[in-house]
């Protein structure tokens, strides 16, 4: 009965890490279905109407009818598509946007019946670097889907999406850098700990935050920057020739970038699942929502940026104002 | 200052998830009609029950869709159709092509035809909507929402009582 209880990471058997595994993803894919029906429903709300309502009590089968209208829907094809890259390309958005959801912790850990329970899924060393890098793997899957439907407002969207993402990209991993620099680790894990050691980094890095959270807003290309799928000029972006679950894929990949995305700013700035009272993961997931509520509000509220405001925006003002903050950091932890 | 612009904006986005939707909730909800809104056309009654139509088809020649079909045929002494020498023994409109301009208004004599205010005119099969003269003689059928009306009812829009 060894292997039952081999452990890996903090003493926690593998098979438990396994059961935690397939229980995030479910619940950050149930996050993301509902994710889209509260986001139309405060939406509507703040544009005076009701969003879906129809669909079950207050509209809560919505996220459950749009499914099985993706699911049975023929799945068409570009005649010109190149068919491999057509395919896989959503396959690599969706698996990406899953993956990056398991190094963020949502809770303490506990020790039930005997075997100890983490409170994340993986304790990697570099775990921001690791979040970073299936971030940036997972715009393959929108350049490439983009490009292989062989369609112009494909190419276009997807050739949006390349310079807006790596333009946003080191404005985002330099924001992060003063937490790096206070915490002293890459682990998320040891990020909260350290939060709840000192203070919520959202204080001491109250810029880092702001430009986090901006140039996260245009890595997620929501509004107000997203000029990758401008429907006024492009159709849908680089998803115009995707129909069916094939695209169903490409939107949950997006909603599941904004979840992790909202989940990080909360690891790395609002003191992850630490709180008053209530259990870790109910703080996480409340700090979650409110994060959520963020973009959404935002997504109402701003108009969408011209693309060379878009440019000089990330450009000129982010990366400074990012490098400015790292610098300062860096000094203040080196002085203090 | 542009910033603060922004903020604002944010400010008026919040405070209308408070307010009450003005939407009106349409199946429960129907907007009543204009007076002259030209919806699904009728064939009108004398009121000694001959009908007004005499088959002369002046309306299918106005029609600029061409959806209008007009048979005419003689009335006789012991079959009696419309008050005038003939009637229209088939009259069929096709409202899948109707664009409602109501030119088969204008061009009839004796306002046989007229639009009426029926617009749910949807079908299951494009034949259903080739409407013959017994079905545009005959009263419109009243089309009844499929949910409880208190739970979508918008009767006054907000925007009407509050500004």
């Amino acid at each position: 009965m060894s292997w039952l209880v081999a452990s890996g990471a903090n003493g926690e058997p593998w098979w438990i890490s396994l059961i935690e595994a397939v229980i995030v993803i479910n619940l950050v894919l149930f996050g993301f279905a509902y994710l889209t029906l509260i986001e139309r429903k405060v939406m509507g709300r703040m544009q005076l109407r009701y969003g879906p309502n129809r669909a079950g009590p207050y509209g809560l089968l919505q996220p459950i009818a749009d499914l099985v209208k993706l699911i049975r829907k023929e799945s068409f094809f570009p005649a010109e598509a190149v068919d491999v890259l057509y395919i896989f390309s959503p396959f690599l958005a969706a698996f990406t946007a899953l993956t990056t959801f398991s190094v963020i912790p949502w809770g303490p850990g506990w020790v039930i019946a005997g075997y100890q329970v983490n409170g994340y899924v993986a304790d990697v060393p570099i775990a921001l670097l690791l979040v970073f890098a299936l971030g940036s793997l997972g715009i393959y899957g929108f350049i490439v889907g983009g490009w292989a439907s062989d369609s112009k407002y494909s190419l276009l969207g997807s050739m949006r999406t390349c310079a807006q993402l790596v333009s946003y990209e080191v404005a985002l991993a330099l924001s992060v850098l003063g937490v790096v620099l206070m915490a002293g680790s890459l682990s998320l894990v040891d990020v909260v700990a350290a939060q709840n050691a000192e203070v919520w980094y959202v204080i001491p890095q109250f810029v880092g935050f702001v430009v986090f959270l901006l140039a996260g807003t245009a890595e997620t290309s929501r509004a107000p920057f997203d000029l990758p799928e401008a429907e006024q000029e492009l159709v849908a972006g680089y998803h115009t020739e995707y129909g069916g679950m094939r695209f169903g894929l490409y939107s949950m990949s997006e909603y599941i970038n904004l979840i992790t995305l909202s989940g990080l700013a909360v690891t790395l700035f609002l003191g992850g699942w630490h709180g008053p009272w209530l259990p870790g993961p109910v703080w996480f997931l409340l700090k979650l929502a409110v994060l959520l509520f963020l973009f959404i509000w935002m997504r109402t509220t701003l108009p969408r940026l011209r693309y060379d405001q878009l440019m000089r925006f990330g450009w000129k003002v982010l990366l400074p104002v990012a490098t400015l903050n790292a610098v300062v950091t860096a000094f203040l932890v080196v002085a203090l | 200052m542009q910033p603060f612009g922004t903020l604002k904006g944010f400010g008026v986005t919040f405070k209308h998830i408070f307010k009450q939707p003005i939407t009106q909730q349409y199946p429960e909800f129907k907007r009543p009609v204009y007076p002259r809104f030209r919806g699904r056309h009728r064939l009108h009654r004398h009121a000694n029950g001959l009908e007004k139509c005499v088959g002369c088809s002046l309306c299918a020649a106005a029609c600029p869709a061409d959806c209008i079909r007009v048979v005419a045929d003689e009335n006789t002494a012991e079959h009696r159709v419309s008050a005038g020498e003939r009637y229209a023994r088939i009259y069929e409109i096709n409202l899948s092509r109707c664009i409602f301009c109501g030119y088969c208004e204008l061009a009839c004599p004796f306002d046989a035809i007229t639009l009426g205010n029926e617009f749910e005119l949807s079908e299951y099969s494009r034949d259903d909507l080739i409407y013959t003269k017994d079905m545009l003689l005959a009263e419109p059928i009243k089309r009844v929402p499929v949910q409880d009306p208190d739970l979508y009812d918008t009767p006054i829009p907000a925007y009407k009582s509050s500004s």
